[in-house]
């Protein structure tokens, strides 16, 4: 059967995340953008809202199951409050989830309980690297087989809290293949930039590059163990949390700039009741209405494991990025020269909106 | 139900078993008929009634038996316009102009079934389970009322001694108005509904539509268009001089009230038909780019998926960027009609999958033939022609302009007045 409706648990779920994304991170976005600083009680109450948690097994500390549905659900909902806030409150999703999907049993008896069970820790996960054309599938940080370690070398870009990380989960070309290896804090070879990523956007969330030093990582501590694991479903969750983010701010954009218009008046008429603007948010509302449903099929079929969730993540991800841009740019434009001025939130998320074509690895379902 | 995509058997049924009528009777006649305009496809029409015939049903209209007793039999959600919605999808793969040719009543039985009383869905839609094939069609449109149908000039007076509805006017843009009006020996009866006003002064709130028998007198086709695409498909300009119809075959209220509650249900039908108008559109755009895809494996031209924008081809972008815009249109599609199906109202949502059908049908078919060329160009192949067909998918059912009108109004909170 086709369906749109979610759950009654996820129901609950999205609307305590929208409660914390308008009364919390809404209001704190700008502040946090401009001190490139994102309050830390603000970060545990997203936390406390327990979407990672709900999506661990009570055998390993969560209470429930993981569902990229669900997954896609709340990180839209988040991300319309802030983006830079919803990527903060999750990182530690960026370690865990990859474990619980595709980890060994030891690694998820060591590390989930430990993330799950007090406050928001700083796990994260490193997948970008510097280049234009980077490519996931196509690492150029290495990993060989040495004897009973990895031996890893590179350099990760956009790394969210790596510095005082407890430990990164660090992606790297294996004969090939992407493969996710854990690198604890204390690693030899392992190196944090002191410098923060400075980017378009997303100055409220501390990012860093990381270097890789001939770094050794034990067999037993690449993902899922010595026999590896599958990169493709990590990476499609990752396109379909990166796609449901989109959603989110773009959705937050067409909001604002469809209250503005209906407030905002010009020729004697409030704008909105000119064609060039109502056309403009009908197709905003469109297109962010196709993505949304793209987003939802990729991950519902990713919940089914079914054999083109992979191609499907990639599709919702892509589109995701060009409608964010329509999107948010065109909320900027209806705003007018207030749209320009940093006291009005959708220049922020103008750029935001184009960041969508590379945060692919910021966020995982 | 929790969120879910997975297609009901009935609509995978459907849609394997129209890709074969698709490719067995459709695409080998469609340059056929596009070379010869105003001919009837005559043995798709015959074979196509027995077929549905023969499936249990010969419409396409959701079962229907009066009373809506199926719908309530029936334990599982259910799923009509999903499903008419599939069907048509897959027919307009075949060949979009071949599907209107599809007996059954289209869209003149889908204003009886959401208009109408019961006692008119039986008297007026049975006629379709008969031995011949048997057509309807929807008459709004006149010359001088397009988009904005409060134009509409056509009158209906009633004639209180025979109690009749004496209607006059001219009628354009009738699609199958011939085929629902004329009378041939290989049809069934047919009917047109026409639409009306009984009351000019009260505008929108006067105006309703009546079911007008086929061969009534003072009826007559008077021309049939020639066009640029969809042309096995006839559209008919049909002009009334004091045609009589009986009084019970008005849909809605025969007072005029001062509220516009009757106006509003029978424009209800668009909300139930504007997805099956996308439908069609997102099928003409999956042939064509089903048909580019084919050529470019022919050529050796593979599509990587998967890897960073920057890296693709032109190409391959532009295949992805039309994948992403068909599969999301399609979704739209499904969502509206699975609303109309669990009884949500949808006009939100059914304008919106006709706004993005009607883009994406226009520039995926646009984009093909430009790739492929003077493989696109030529008339060797079916991609120029699916290009022409396509346009008409942002015009007819409410223009691209008018559905984004619907979407911005519904959102915004704007009445008519506030945004025209
Ligand atoms: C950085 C910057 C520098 C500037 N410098 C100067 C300067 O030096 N001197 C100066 O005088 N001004 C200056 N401006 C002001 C600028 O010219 C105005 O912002 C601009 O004219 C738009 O007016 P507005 O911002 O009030 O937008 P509004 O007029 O409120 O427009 C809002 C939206 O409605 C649309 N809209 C308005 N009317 C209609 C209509 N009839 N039909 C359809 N759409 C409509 C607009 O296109 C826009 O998308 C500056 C602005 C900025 C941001
Ligand atoms: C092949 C074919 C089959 C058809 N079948 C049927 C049928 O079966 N039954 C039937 O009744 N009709 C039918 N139609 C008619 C069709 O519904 C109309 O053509 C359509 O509604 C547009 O009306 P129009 O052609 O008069 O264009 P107009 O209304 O004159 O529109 C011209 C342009 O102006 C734009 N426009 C109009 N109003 C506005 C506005 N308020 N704001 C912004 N832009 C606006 C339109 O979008 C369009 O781009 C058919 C037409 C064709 C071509």
């Amino acid at each position: 059967m086709y369906s749109f409706d979610p759950t009654e648990e996820q129901q609950m779920l999205v609307d305590a995340v929208n409660k914390y994304a308008v009364n919390d991170l809404r209001p704190a976005a700008r502040e946090a953008e401009e001190n490139n600083d994102l309050p830390k009680k603000l970060v545990s109450k997203g936390w406390e809202l327990g979407l990672l948690q709900a999506s661990i097994p009570e055998s390993y500390g969560g209470f429930g199951e993981r569902s990229a549905v669900t997954g896609a659900l709340a990180l839209e909902e988040m991300a319309f409050g802030d983006l830079a806030g919803t990527l903060a409150v999750t990182t530690p999703s960026l370690f865990a989830t990859p474990i619980l999907l595709a980890g060994s049993e030891e690694q998820k008896k060591t590390y989930l309980p430990k993330i799950v069970a007090g406050d928001w820790s700083p796990y994260t996960a490193a997948l970008i690297e510097y280049a234009f054309d980077f490519d996931p599938n196509d690492l150029k940080t290495t990993a060989t087989l040495q004897g009973e370690n990895y031996i890893l070398n590179g350099e990760k870009a956009f790394v969210p809290f790596a510095r005082g990380a407890e430990s990164i989960l660090v992606y790297a070309n294996l004969d090939g293949q992407s493969q996710a290896f854990i690198v604890g804090k204390e690693a030899g070879g392992l190196s944090v930039s002191d410098e923060r990523e400075k980017l378009m956007s997303l100055n409220a969330l501390p990012m860093y590059r990381v270097r890789l030093e001939n770094v050794k990582v034990p067999v037993a501590n690449r993902l899922g163990g010595a026999a590896g694991h599958d990169f493709e479903i990590i990476l499609a969750s990752m396109r379909i949390a990166n796609a449901a983010t989109a959603v989110g701010v773009a959705n937050a954009a067409f909001e604002y700039s469809m209250n503005y218009a209906k407030e905002r008046e010009a020729f004697g008429v409030k704008i909105a009741q000119k064609q060039a603007i109502a056309f403009m948010l009908a197709e905003m509302r469109t297109e962010i209405e196709a993505i949304r449903l793209l987003t939802w099929e990729a991950a519902w079929k990713l919940d089914q494991g079914r054999e083109d969730a992979s191609n499907e993540a990639y599709l919702a991800s892509t589109g995701a990025a060009d409608m964010a841009m329509m999107v948010t740019d065109r909320a900027v434009q209806i705003l007018g020269g207030h749209g320009y001025i940093r006291e009005h939130p959708v220049e922020m998320w103008m750029r935001n909106g184009r960041g969508f074509a590379m945060f692919t690895g910021l966020a995982i379902v | 139900m929790p969120i879910e995509f997975e297609a009901p058997k009935p609509i995978t049924n459907a849609q394997f078993v129209l890709k074969t009528v698709a490719e067995e009777m459709m695409r080998p006649k469609s340059r056929y008929f596009d070379e010869h305009e105003h001919e009837i496809p005559w043995d798709y029409i015959e074979f196509m009634h027995s077929a549905m015939k023969a499936m249990g049903g010969s419409s396409l209209a959701p079962k229907e038996n009066g009373n809506g007793k199926d719908a309530e039999k029936e334990k599982r959600p259910p799923i009509g316009y999903q499903l008419i919605a599939a069907q048509l999808e897959a027919l307009s793969w075949g060949d979009v102009g071949m599907y209107h040719c599809l007996p059954g009543g289209g869209l003149g039985a889908a204003a009886v079934h959401s208009a109408g009383t019961a006692d008119q869905r039986v008297k007026f839609l049975s006629r379709f389970n008969g031995d011949k094939p048997t057509f309807a069609a929807m008459c709004i449109t006149e010359a001088g009322a397009g988009s904005d149908n409060s134009a509409i000039r056509t009158r209906a007076v009633l004639d209180e001694k025979t109690n009749e509805w004496v209607i006059n006017g001219e009628k354009i843009f009738v699609t199958g108005g011939d085929k629902s009006f004329t009378e041939y020996e290989k049809l069934g009866r047919g009917f047109i509904v026409v639409w009306a006003s009984i009351d000019p002064s009260a505008k929108r709130a006067g105006m309703r539509a009546f079911v007008v028998e086929g061969g009534t007198k003072g009826v007559e086709v008077v021309k049939l268009e020639k066009k640029m695409g969809i042309r096995v498909s006839d559209t008919a300009a049909i002009s009334l001089v004091d045609a009589r119809v009986p009084f019970e075959n008005i849909l809605g209220s025969p007072t005029v009230e001062k509220n516009m509650a009757g106006f509003k249900k029978a424009m209800a039908t668009f909300d139930a038909t504007r997805p099956l108008v996308a439908a069609t559109g997102v099928g003409v755009a999956r042939a064509a780019l089903d048909f580019l895809k084919e050529k470019l494996a022919e050529n050796g031209v593979k599509i990587r998926y998967g890897i960073p924008r920057q890296k693709l081809s032109s190409i391959e972008r532009d295949v992805i960027d039309m994948e992403i815009m068909l599969k999301s249109a399609w979704l739209m599609v499904i969502k509206a009609t699975w609303m109309a199906d669990n009884k949500k109202p949808n006009a939100l949502e059914a304008s919106m999958s006709k706004v993005k059908a009607g883009d994406v049908c226009t520039k995926i078919t646009q984009k093909v033939v430009e790739i492929l060329g003077p493989l696109g160009y030529s008339r060797e192949f079916l991609a120029e022609k699916w290009m022409r067909d396509a346009k008409i998918t942002d015009i007819y059912e409410g223009t691209g302009q008018i559905n984004r009108l619907v979407v911005a109004r519904q959102i915004l909170g704007y009445s008519g007045a506030e945004l025209r």
